[in-house]
């Protein structure tokens, strides 16, 4: 497994990188700017840092008003403020003027850990992915978040990186990062798992297991969850028989519900979606949750071998 | 008076005549839209557009333009007259207003030329005017940003989350102008809920407060001025002002916040604003 590091100290450098280098760039933080990592930018330039204290819904406002007059705007606080919170802001304000406002929300997920439900985004991507014009991506590891960093600060118009709070081992393996477009991992047969942010190396984790039983499916990281890579999905549905999705989010209206999409209007398959049912979450140290949620490699296994099994 | 402020009062009256006819006809035509919001406005909208904006009409995307940002969308009919009166496109425009297909959208829209930033949900314009006020302070240009918001608007917390911030920043280049016309869909703001001491409100949240006759225009132009002379925190321009205001039965009346007058209805408006 590779090193261990945290995605947001990775984002709070490669702010101060792109800020020496394009004096447009702005950062908005909402009082979590030691949490999120702005502060290193803050530090740098604190002419073009902002703190706007406890309101998301008037920074993430505010932000739209930056990008109409040319700012490259970068904006950060949990996840679970950035998106439930300032919807509407996001909304009608960001995403509907197609504005140059790129949202790096941290703590998304289960493993915030002891905070509880109320910190713990599990409806994120599912706000965000329903929103005209708006990007998602959700990075697998450190440097996955900072090449989407790089992609979105590259590409016009608004974005949403959703990172984590937890350090996360770097892949030991990857190809190019490319906006919209997925990977396969590991090439197999018969079933396929797609996967995204932390539950990648639980999907390697998974094959590695199944591989001792003879079991070797594809593993595929699709970092960008908006724009979605359909074609891929399509190319290795013609050659499995079924997909198992993973994801550290609500099974309703994420990455599950995007490659269930592509399958049904392109080329259908069976699928079963690892992610939280329905529910909240609550306290608990990250790797109790992912237990206790059902997100960990053995419960990724078990969908893979019910799916084999399984007949029409 | 002297005799070129007289004539400046003049020309703006005359604006705010063809405008008034302009938004009754334009809404009339449409068959929907905010008859009472946008007439409360008009006099404030004039004197922007047509004495204290620095703009060009003709170069809509000049970098050097202030700032302005209806955050009360809805009025978008009394904007497009200005802008329209202002040389951003041409009259024939306003007669698509919410049709299929217009430049000129129900609410306002990036599409249409002079129009920064759409709006339309409540609450979130100060704050994109903070936004634009903040880019003028990081590029130290003198560029000034002025936001019109309703008074039914303020019940928006976000508009409470932006007046503590502008303040904080002292953004001494940002102008709000709250259309107090005393009325929103469901019946008096002070029915509905209340707002006052609006004028404590804000002064408590670090503005300077200026009250004024909405409908004044000499009133309007001087609390404009002071706004440019005043440092170090944000100015807002209380406005008093009447629902409907020059058409005599839309006047104070709720029911034309939001329809369109009738044909008849029409026709009486605009003999009354003098059309010929």
């Amino acid at each position: 497994m590779g090193e261990l590091v945290y995605a947001r100290d990775v984002y709070g450098h490669t702010l101060v990188e792109l800020g020496k280098k394009d004096e447009r760039i702005v950062v908005l933080d909402a009082d979590l700017s030691s949490s999120t990592r702005t502060s290193f930018f803050a530090k740098e330039f604190p002419q073009r840092f902002l703190n706007l204290g406890v309101a998301e819904q008037n920074m993430m406002a505010t932000a739209a008003g930056l990008a109409a007059c040319g700012k490259i705007v970068f904006v950060s606080t949990f996840s679970m403020f950035a998106t439930a919170r300032a919807l509407d802001q996001v909304r009608n304000t960001i995403a509907y003027n197609n504005f140059n406002v790129k949202i790096v929300a941290t703590h998304g997920g289960l493993t915030v850990g002891e905070d509880g439900a109320s910190h713990q985004a599990l409806e994120d991507v599912a706000f965000m992915r329903s929103i005209p014009n708006m990007r998602v991506i959700v990075p697998a590891d450190a440097p996955e978040a900072k090449e989407a960093v790089l992609a979105a600060y590259r590409e016009e118009g608004p974005f949403y990186i959703r990172l984590g709070r937890s350090k996360v081992a770097s892949l030991e393996k990857r190809e190019k990062f490319e906006l919209g477009k997925g990977y396969i991992l590991a090439a197999g047969e018969d079933i396929a798992i797609v996967a995204c942010g932390i539950m990648v190396k639980e999907a390697l984790l998974a094959r590695q297991m199944l591989s001792a039983e003879g079991i070797t499916p594809y593993v595929i990281n699709i970092h960008t969850v908006k724009p979605f890579d359909k074609d891929l999905i399509v190319e290795v549905a013609k050659k499995v028989k079924g997909f198992v999705v993973c994801e550290e989010h609500s099974v309703t209206g994420g990455l599950g519900s995007s490659v269930a999409e592509a399958l049904a209007d392109l080329l259908p398959r069976p699928l079963r979606r690892i992610g939280v049912r329905d529910k909240f979450g609550q306290s608990g140290s990250p790797a109790q949750l992912l237990e206790a949620y059902g997100l960990k490699a053995n419960n990724i296994s078990e969908a893979v071998r019910s799916l084999l099994k399984w007949k029409v | 008076m002297n005799k070129e402020k007289n004539d400046k009062v003049k020309m703006l009256a005359d604006k705010c005549q063809q405008m008034r006819r302009l938004i009754v006809k334009m809404i009339a035509e449409a068959g929907s839209g905010h008859p009472g919001g946008s007439l409360s406005c008009v006099e404030i909208m004039a004197c922007l557009y047509f004495a204290v904006l620095n703009h060009r009409p003709h170069q809509p995307y000049w970098s050097q333009r202030d700032r302005f940002h209806l955050s009360k969308g809805h009025a978008c009919p009394c904007w497009y007259a200005a802008l329209s009166l202002s040389g951003y496109f041409e009259e024939k425009e306003l007669w698509t207003l919410r049709k299929f297909g217009s430049l000129l959208q129900g609410h306002p829209d990036r599409r249409t030329p002079g129009v920064d930033v759409a709006s339309g949900s409540l609450g979130q314009g100060l704050s994109v005017s903070i936004g634009m006020s903040l880019a003028a302070k990081i590029d130290q240009e003198e560029r000034k940003v002025y936001c019109l918001l309703g008074d039914g608007e303020l019940e928006e917390g976000n508009v409470w989350e932006a007046a503590m911030a502008a303040a904080h920043f002292k953004l001494d280049n940002l102008c709000a102008i709250v259309d107090y016309n005393r009325f929103q869909i469901d019946g008096s703001v002070e029915k509905i809920m209340n707002i006052e001491p609006l004028g404590d409100k804000w002064k408590a949240f670090g503005w300077k407060v200026r009250e004024v006759d909405g409908h004044n225009i000499e009133e309007l132009l001087e609390a404009f001025g002071s706004f440019k002379t005043t440092k170090g925190k944000p100015t807002v321009i209380i406005a008093h002002t009447i629902k409907g205001k020059g058409v005599s039965f839309m006047e104070n009346v709720v029911d034309f916040h939001g329809r369109a007058p009738t044909k008849a209805e029409t026709e009486k408006a605009l003999k009354e604003l003098g059309e010929d």
